[in-house]
This record gives C-alpha cells, structure tokens and sequence, in this order.
C-alpha cells in the first residue's frame, strides 16, 4: 500500500479504488485538479453503487457533507490554509452522536432520534474539515462481533459478501475497505475496531483509554469504551487520532496528556525495538494459516532490526470472563437511560413501570437483552461479589500481565482475531463461541492500553488475516511508528 | 450452574425488560452456560487483589484544577455547577411526548395516585 496516492487523477482514483489518502486529497484540492464537491459526489455516487450489496451506512448526509465541501472550496478560492483533513470523505460509526444526522446505534429503540449536537471527536473531525458522509451500520449498542446483530440487517464484507465483515464497528471497516470513505470512526469496547480492521483488511487503531474523548458517544461501558479511525494507511490514521484525541472538559475521564504530531513522527527508526510475542496467544484454537502470516510479519520486522522477545502474560485466559462480566455490568445501568421517557421508541403502558417493561422488551434486540440480563445478575444482591467484584480484581491481574511485559518489552505482538472473517449466520446460535472469538482483543481492553490491528496478508487468497500490535498508555506514536515501518515494508500484502 | 425460572424473571423485573415465554427459556439457559464459563475466574486466587474500576492512575485523568469549597486544589472533577446547553427545546421536540413549553418538559403515564 502506497503512501502516496493517485493524485494525478482527473476527477478521482478509477471507480473501486481506495487510493485517495489524506495527503494525496489535500495536493489535489491546492493544484485545482479536484475540488471537494467533486470529491464528495464522487463518493455517493460510489455509495449507491455499492451500499445495496453491503448494507454498510445506515443514513447518509448528503446536505451537511455538501455544505462542508463547499466551505473548503471556498477557502480553496480565497487561498486561504486549509484545515488538516480538508475535503476528507469520512463514514462515522452510528453510536456517535451527530448533529442533524438520524443517529441509532444499530437498534430499533433509536430509531429516527436526530440528535441535537455533535460528539466531541465528530466536532473535531468537522472542525478539521473532514466531510461527512453518513453514518455506518454496527451491530446493536456497539454489542457484537460480527455486525449480526444491527437491528438493520448485517453488514457484508466486501472481500467476500456471504461473510462478516467482523463488528461490532462492521460498517466503518467494510465502508474503507470498499473504498466508499477515505477515513471513518469506529468504537473498540472489547475489539471492536481492531476485529473488524483485520477480517476487513483495513488498519483500526484503538487509543488508549482516555485519549479520545467519549463524549457525544452512545455509552456501551465506559470503563472500556475508546474511538478511533480506520484508513487505508497508517499514515491516515495517525492523521485522524491527532485530530479526535485530547482533553476534553465534556468527558472527565479523557486525558490532560499532550498530543503529539502522530504523523510527523511515523518515518523514525524501528531497529531495536523490543517485540514481547506472548505465547498464551498463539496456543490452541489460534487458525493454523493465522499463525503462519503471524510469525511471517514477524520475521519481516526481525528484518527490519527489532527484537522479537518471548513473553508470558498468565491471565490471558481468564480475560474473556472477565471483560463479559464487566462491560455487561456496565451496559446494564447505560442502557437504563432507554427507557421511552427522553428519545427514541416509547410503547404506552398503564403505569410508568409497564412503559419501561414495554419499550425495552420491543425496542432492544436479543443481543443486548441478553447482556442486560448478564450484567444486571452480575450486579445483582447476592451475586456482586463473585461475579463482578470478582471480575475487578482479575482486571487489576490482566492489567499486571501489561504492566510487566512493558517493562520488558517495548511493544506487544499477537493475532487480532483467532479466525478470519467467518460466513453469516455460521455462529449466530451459539453466544459465548461468539465470545471466546473476542480472545486477543479484550485483554488491552481490560488494561486500557492502546492498539492496531494491521493487514497482515490473506488466507486463501481472499480472507484477510489481522496482526495486533499493542502498546503502553498514551504510546500511540511508538504503536503507529511500527505499524507505518510495516506497511512500508510490505507487510500488509505478505 | 444453575439458573431457574424465577432468578430470570428477577433479573428481568431488576432490568425493566419485558420478556416472552421463549426468551424466558432461552435467556435462563445462555445465561447459565455463560456463567458457567465465568466461574473460572475462580480457579484464581484474589484474595489480596485490589479491584481495578478505572484504569487511568491518579493524576492521569484530565483535570480541570477547580477550587473545592475548602479552598484547595480538586482534582478530576469540575464544579457540580449546571451549564446551559441552549438545546432544551430541540431536545424535548425529539422526544416520544415532550412539551416544548416554558418550561420544557416530557409527559409520563401517571406516577402517583391520589
């Protein structure tokens, strides 16, 4: 995957084409050779060719992404400096709130609520002058690993459209890996952007907890939620998080830590940086063809001067309970707030309690009533202490795994996904085999660190295999300084 | 472990869900197989472990420094002081049955009888 992108291109890149990246849109709006109108009917016109087939955007916002087009066009004819994502067609996860665009997390209990403001990190994509395109599928609540489970209908991946494009931020990934947006939001709760990235074939970073501000999203569990971008490139999604990232006095939990230029520090030297490859990711139930791409992007980074370490991390095998019974936990007293009193549906009822009952049993789909019913038992008088005050402690021992492994090793290397991207409906009977399939990614969910899930190859010629690199808290740049040292080197078609 | 008719319409009256007679069924049955599963956390021994509720260290969290009432320096939390959003309007205009009146409010089924 190149960096630099097809910016001689008359109008845009040949129709399918991914090839717009954020520098290449921005050479081509300064040489007049596209102007950001252009630019955004192009992507439409690519969206109602190809949405019909993948079910990727839920609503599309064609007067709001217009009239941003048409303030860089004009800051483009008075020579005025753009701002630094001008003309960038963006698809934004449906649980983030945005102003004027009908916003329903993938669920029925939402649907038509238009919300009146925007999320902070989509005011500042919209300050950074990215455009808005629409809105993409996911599955209900962000609840999901496969986009089965939007009250819309699923998502097709378009490597192969009889199977997941991977979820629950399925859209954002299928709508850049279709090339239908340059850029585009996704959420990551227990791997939520990176699995999607790797059974798409598409880089999705996960900041570190804290980094992006979450205000304006639809809460899943808060403890655990981060956003961030999916692109075509490192170099776009490093682009995109220094833009969303940053204190933000909406949301007490995001981070007074300096942002630093992600972009500008992509091309430093990798030699000697110390990879930890944990073996507790590589044990059974790992697909062998999976494993083969991995250790080969290992190798290739071997190449490139870093040290591949063996590590242990012990706990990796409790994390999927562990994680079920905290973000159910905290979904349960998040999802309180649908109640039919504020937005969304309401179904009359007699009492005040019969319109709650009502409205939450029509409007949440099984997914999410399932893991109301889980969390609130995990919550529940008799069970808090072993289920969920249990879950806490085991976090601070997943937690622990990390925190010793940095100080031995400068990053950490696993699969993102045990499978690739698997058919519709082949797991949809079986919830907890759906979970166990969330392995490599809750973990650095648990532990708030940061990750990115990166091309790593393809299976069988179409399937794309995804490698996870994860890093410290607040190591976005060392985490993106790897992943562009990988791509360049070909990694991502190995 | 098991999970009886009455634990899931417990925790279904706990949730405000109304369920069906099958989801009743099924939603005892998935859950008990997932609790199952999470009895594993069990085999570990937590007994000096500290839960962990926010993963951010002290200090680390953004911090807007504020003035507590005692006149020292707080930090995290911003002053409880209600900010105008000036959407009160366009939000009760959203809602299933808001009164975009002065004040704006939203209607409910009746609370209290008397």
């Amino acid at each position: 995957m190149s960096a630099s992108p097809n910016a001689s291109a008359g109008a845009a890149p040949p129709a399918g084409s991914t090839a717009w990246t954020v520098a290449g849109i921005r050479r081509a709006l300064e040489s007049r050779k596209v102007s950001a109108r252009e630019l955004t009917k192009d992507y439409y016109a690519r969206i109602e060719r190809e949405n019909p087939r993948l079910n990727a955007f839920l609503a599309l916002s064609p007067d709001r992404a217009y009239s941003q087009a048409d303030a860089i066009d004009a800051k483009i004819a008075r020579g005025e400096p753009l701002p630094p994502l001008a003309g960038v067609p963006a698809a934004l996860k449906d649980v983030l709130d945005t102003r004027g665009t009908e916003t329903t997390a993938g669920s029925r209990i939402l649907k038509g609520y238009v919300p009146p403001y925007d999320a902070t990190a989509i005011e500042r994509l919209d300050r950074a002058g990215a455009i808005f395109l629409g809105k993409t599928n996911c599955d209900e609540f962000a609840m999901g690993s496969s986009n089965e489970n939007s009250a819309f209908g699923p998502v097709h991946n378009p490597v192969a459209l009889d199977r997941v494009p991977g979820g629950s931020s399925g859209g954002s990934a299928a709508a850049v890996a279709a090339g239908l947006a340059v850029v585009a939001l996704g959420t990551d709760t227990g791997g939520s952007i990176r699995q999607p990235g790797a059974l798409c074939g598409v880089p999705g970073m996960m900041p570190t907890y804290g980094r992006v501000s979450r205000y304006g999203l639809i809460a899943f569990a808060s403890s655990l939620d981060r956003i961030g971008p999916f692109a075509s490139t490192v170099e776009d999604v490093a682009r995109v998080l220094e833009v969303i990232a940053g204190r933000d006095p909406l949301d007490a939990t995001s981070a007074d830590h300096p942002v630093p230029s992600y972009s500008a520090g992509l091309d430093a030297p990798v030699k000697g940086l110390r990879l930890g490859i944990p073996a507790e990711y590589f044990a059974e139930g790992l697909d062998p063809a999976i494993r083969q791409k991995i250790e080969a992007g290992i190798g290739l980074l071997k190449q490139l001067g870093c040290v591949p370490t063996p590590i242990a991390m012990p706990h990796t095998a409790y994390a999927i309970p562990t994680y079920y019974l905290i973000a159910t936990a905290e979904a349960s007293s998040n999802l309180a707030r649908f109640d039919g009193v504020r937005y969304g549906l309401r179904v009359p009822g007699a009492t005040l309690g019969e319109m709650y009952r009502k409205t939450r049993g029509a409007g949440f789909g099984p997914e999410v009533k399932r893991r109301i019913m889980l969390g609130t038992y995990a919550l529940s008088a008799g069970y808090y202490d072993a289920f969920y005050l249990k879950a806490q402690k085991v976090r601070t021992l997943i937690k622990g795994d990390f925190d010793r492994a940095f100080q031995q090793v400068d990053l950490i290397l696993t699969p993102t996904s045990p499978v690739t991207a698997f058919r519709l409906g082949e797991r949809t009977e079986d919830p907890l085999a759906m979970y166990l399939a969330d392995i490599y990614t809750v973990t650095g969910s648990l532990a708030g660190v940061t990750g990115i899930s990166l091309p790593c190859g393809k299976v069988c010629g179409t399937l794309p295999v995804g490698l996870q690199v994860i890093g410290p808290h607040f190591e976005e740049g060392r985490v993106l300084r790897l992943a562009r040292a990988f791509e360049a080197a070909g990694g991502f078609e190995l | 472990m098991k999970i009886t008719r009455e634990d899931v319409l417990r925790v279904a009256e706990l949730a405000n869900l109304e369920l069906t007679e099958s989801e009743l069924s099924t939603y005892g049955a998935q859950l008990a197989s997932i609790l199952s599963y999470c009895e594993k956390l069990n085999e570990l021994d937590t007994k000096n472990v500290e839960p962990l509720a926010q993963i951010l260290e002290s200090g680390a969290a953004g911090a807007d420094k504020d003035q507590a009432p005692d006149g020292g320096e707080r930090q995290h939390l911003r002053n409880d002081a209600p900010r105008d959003a000036g959407i009160i309007r366009e939000v009760v205009r959203r809602a299933p049955d808001g009164l975009d009146a002065e004040p704006a409010y939203f209607r409910v089924p009746k609370v209290i009888d008397r």
